[in-house]
């Protein structure tokens, strides 16, 4: 074999300066945080170096407070990933189903956003959804009365749909790539109909598309921060604006940093118990 | 192939309107001559554009989001490609751990970065310091770079980087005449996509920058918590240009489609 295959000692030096950069600027801090959740706070003194103490669990897991912060995330994050499905599959569907130049830049139109400061777009569905937004005047002008839509869990949801739905359409858009047309034509010529060559032929195909989708979708909508920031207001909190408010606001650190653990292991456990679950009906299916 | 019938249409042209009724909007707004955020407009106007230039916090928060951009984007570069060889051209033990690693800023959210790098920070004394705010910078965008390097790697013929070899060239000339040249518009589209990234954060951001390092995703999720005018819509509608145009650029280097999809 050619030397470039040898030297494992290379490939180590190649790839160190990424290491150092990683193990001080990712590993250290994510091991500091985790150190920082069980200090000892005082709100006279602040963090006491080298006390440590459970109280900011026990306070997490006894407050009704942080309780409702959670399960609001959790059914905002839940009803976002259920609408991403809904819009993200067909439209998935129909983008590859179109002819040759369109295809291409309607799928560019679609992704695009994904690229664009997550601030922009959430500015942008507040002016659409303020007091007088044109949504508003459009309810107006249909005979109807102006509903508050900004700073509900609406604005949230509706913004986070926006941000999360090009991160389902990829993956679907993906595995519908790796279709063969061939199996639509057989099932068609052979008298299905149309329905049937989707629910049977297409869908089971992007069915683990959608699902490395949802992973994905779920995942950043339950840790996202700047639509409920902007979108939610004040009052409508959610885990990352909590978590921000801990450490800017509070000046708790140790409360933060505790919220930060729970909300990444919580989102782990959501989403390792939904990869369980998804991977025993499929061998169910399969029959293995 | 199937086509689509009417009612397939009729929903993607929902979606569309979805997807860019809020970039239009802003853009709409931009121009308003008035002092409200009322849509439709009663004329046309530039006054807001001229205001954006007045505020010195935006154009200083403008050059520091430009500066910290082109700086991490290009240190990205600098180690994710020794790093993409490294993970494409050798077997090595914990080769596939490396490369987890090396990725995995995408999986964490950005929120806990940002506290963790705050904690880090906030111990070496460095909070709010320029160079550590770009280091910050730099593990957060290097998968996009490396992933891009990676599938480049993987995609040349390896036949050329052979026989250079065998015909003698050394490390340093392989490299330079043979690999980088074809690996290129992986690496320069890499660049292109980490910049975007490192300039539209504003999560990680937020915890480590002080009033004078302050980004423009920081500086406009600041300002629009605290009041709204027309002249956030024309600081919002002169970042979409800005990224409408290194997104062409990126397009022309690298393909669009390419990026947000992946390899086709």
């Amino acid at each position: 074999m050619s030397s470039l295959l040898r030297g494992t000692g290379r490939a180590y030096l190649l790839s160190a300066p990424a290491l150092v950069l990683f193990a001080g600027l990712l590993l250290a801090p994510l091991a500091l945080t985790l150190a920082l959740s069980f200090n000892v706070f005082d709100y006279e003194t602040g963090i006491k170096e080298g006390s440590y103490t459970l109280a900011h669990y026990l306070g997490l897991l006894g407050d009704p407070y942080f309780y409702e912060i959670f399960l609001r995330t959790f059914w905002i994050s839940a009803l976002v990933t259920l609408l991403c499905v809904l819009i993200g599959v067909p439209e998935a569907i129909v983008l590859s189903r179109m002819g040759a130049p369109w295809r291409s830049i309607f799928l560019i139109l679609v992704l695009t956003p994904l690229l664009i400061s997550v601030v922009v777009r959430a500015f942008g569905w507040s002016l659409l959804l303020g007091a007088d937004g044109l949504v508003n005047q459009a309810i107006v002008a249909l005979g109807g009365r102006p509903l508050k839509l900004l700073y509900t869990p609406f604005a949230v949801v509706v913004g986070l749909v926006h941000v999360m739905l090009p991160f389902m359409i990829i993956p679907v858009w993906t595995s519908l790539q790796k279709l063969d047309p061939a199996a639509e034509q057989a099932a068609l010529s052979l008298g299905a109909s149309h329905l049937t060559v989707l629910r049977r032929i297409v869908l089971p195909q992007v069915l683990p598309g959608v699902l490395s989708g949802t992973l994905i979708v779920f995942g950043l909508a339950a840790s996202s921060f700047a639509i409920p920031g902007l979108l939610g207001g004040r009052r409508l909190k959610m885990v990352a604006t909590l978590i921000y408010d801990q450490y800017l606001a509070e000046l708790n650190w140790p409360m933060g940093a505790t919220l930060a653990v729970a909300l990444l292991l919580l989102n782990l456990l959501v989403m390792l118990g939904w990869n369980r679950l998804v991977e025993r009906r499929y061998k169910r299916a399969l029959g293995v | 192939m199937t086509r689509n019938g009417p009612l397939g249409l009729a929903f993607h042209t929902l979606v569309m309107v979805f997807m860019l009724a809020p970039l239009v909007v802003v853009c709409l707004v931009a121009f308003t001559p008035e002092n409200t955020l009322s849509l439709p407009t009663a004329g046309f106007s530039l006054r807001w554009f001229a205001a954006v230039f007045e505020r010195a916090d935006f154009l200083t928060a403008f050059y520091n989001s430009l500066q910290l951009a082109a700086l991490s984007a290009t240190l990205a570069t600098l180690i994710a490609v020794p790093a993409g060889l490294a993970i494409t051209r050798y077997r090595f033990p914990g080769q596939g751990l490396l490369n987890g690693l090396f990725l995995s800023p995408i999986i964490i959210p950005h929120l806990v970065l940002g506290v963790a790098m705050l904690r880090l920070f906030a111990l070496l004394g460095v909070n709010g310091s320029f160079s550590w705010l770009v280091l910050a910078h730099v593990v957060v965008i290097t998968p996009y770079v490396l992933r891009l390097v990676i599938a480049a790697a993987i995609g040349i013929d390896r036949s050329a980087e052979q026989a250079a070899e065998s015909l003698g060239a050394s490390r340093t000339t392989l490299f330079c005449r043979i690999t980088l040249p074809m690996i290129l518009p992986g690496v320069a589209g890499g660049w292109l996509l980490a910049f975007i990234n490192s300039f539209d954060e504003v999560t990680l951001s937020i915890f480590v920058t002080s009033p004078a390092t302050q980004t423009l995703p920081v500086r406009m999720y600041v300002y629009a918590t605290e009041s709204i005018d027309p002249m956030m819509a024309a600081v919002s509608a002169l970042v979409i240009a800005l990224t409408a145009a290194t997104m062409i650029l990126l397009d022309r280097i690298y393909g669009l489609d390419r990026v947000l999809v992946g390899k086709q």
